[in-house]
């Protein structure tokens, strides 16, 4: 077990890859707050199933994008836990449109909760990782944030502005022994992707180089890492987790 | 008054590793103290726990001197 004592605070954990990075970080010892914003029976589930495995979790709703909410979640981890080594910033959403037919709301909506999130809920943890001289965040970026997407002009916008994020949280929290890493995951299958029309799908294939989608857990298993001890050498970078896709 | 700027200077003594006579009201904690942008920062973080009071990011960002932290805080209790 590689998080034997750690306690991590996924957001947007209750469904997808989310889930799964959750899971995953418990299966390795980590105590886990589960964060939600509207699902949550299936919040409530997968802090049953931690429990299960011997862990500690608890499910706890908050909108990233609203600091307030953001500010009370990450004190209350810190109150139910003691403290707060890891965040895996993974919460987003999608409202994909033409460029030209991109209602304003669409673009504010993905930016708040894709972007600002992710600053938010980087800045409510810094004052406990700063206190503790440790701590490991780890942004769920895409890979459309590096290679650009017709039809997601919001979501790319948003996905691009964590990368750049991330490098500036690196070099500012470098010296209080805090990295900042992050993951752009290429296709994976989950709720988010499967509503694509199979044709977009077929078409996305022929692009991956390992010729499949991946699975909810390639990410996982990839923030298992940067969250470890295991990449303590690593801090500003994007990890491409997708077949291939871009190089 | 002075029970303040003791303990303030109990933390800026162990945070920046600086001498206690350098500590003077009017010690820039950048220009005189030897900090870093992060270090004040820290130091601010500080200050709320020692004196149990949230110092909003536009109050910490005026605290630039030794003297303006006592101030602030004395203007607080």
């Amino acid at each position: 077990m590689r998080l034997e004592g750690k306690v991590a605070l996924v957001t947007g954990a209750s469904r997808g890859i989310g889930r799964e990075i959750a899971f995953e970080l418990a299966r390795e010892g980590a105590s886990v707050a589960v964060n939600y914003a509207g699902s949550e029976a299936k919040a409530l589930e997968l802090v049953d199933e931690i429990k299960a495995m011997g862990r500690d979790a608890f499910a706890i709703q908050a909108d990233v994008s609203n600091s307030d909410s953001v500010t009370d979640m990450v004190k209350e981890t810190v109150e139910r836990f003691g403290k707060l080594d890891i965040l895996v910033n993974n919460a987003g959403i999608t409202k994909d449109n033409l460029l030209m037919r991109m209602k304003e709301s669409e673009w504010d909506d993905v930016i708040n909760i894709n972007l600002k999130g992710v600053f938010l809920c980087t800045k409510a943890v810094t004052r406990q990782m700063m206190k503790q001289r440790s701590g490991r965040i780890v942004n769920i970026s895409s890979i459309v944030g590096v290679s650009g997407n017709a039809g997601q002009a919001n979501y790319v916008a948003a996905k691009s502005g964590v990368i750049g994020l991330t490098k500036t949280a690196a070099k500012e929290l470098s010296s209080r022994g805090i990295t900042v890493n992050a993951i752009a995951p290429g296709f994976i299958t989950t709720d988010m992707t499967d509503k694509l029309n199979e044709e977009v799908k077929a078409e996305m294939l022929k692009q991956i180089p390992l010729a499949r989608f991946g699975d909810p857990k390639d990410i996982a298993r990839t923030v298992v890492f940067l969250a470890s001890e295991d990449s303590s050498y690593m801090t500003g970078q994007t990890l491409h987790v997708d077949g291939g896709m871009v190089m | 008054m002075a029970d303040v700027l003791e303990r303030v200077t109990k933390i800026i003594v162990d945070r920046l590793g600086v001498d206690e006579s350098q500590v003077t009201l009017e010690a820039s904690f950048k220009d005189d103290l030897g900090a870093d942008s992060l270090d004040v920062v820290e130091l601010v973080m500080e200050l709320e726990d020692e004196f149990n009071m949230e110092i909003s990011d536009d109050d910490a960002e005026k605290i630039a001197s030794v003297g303006d932290a006592v101030n602030y805080i004395n203007s607080q209790v």
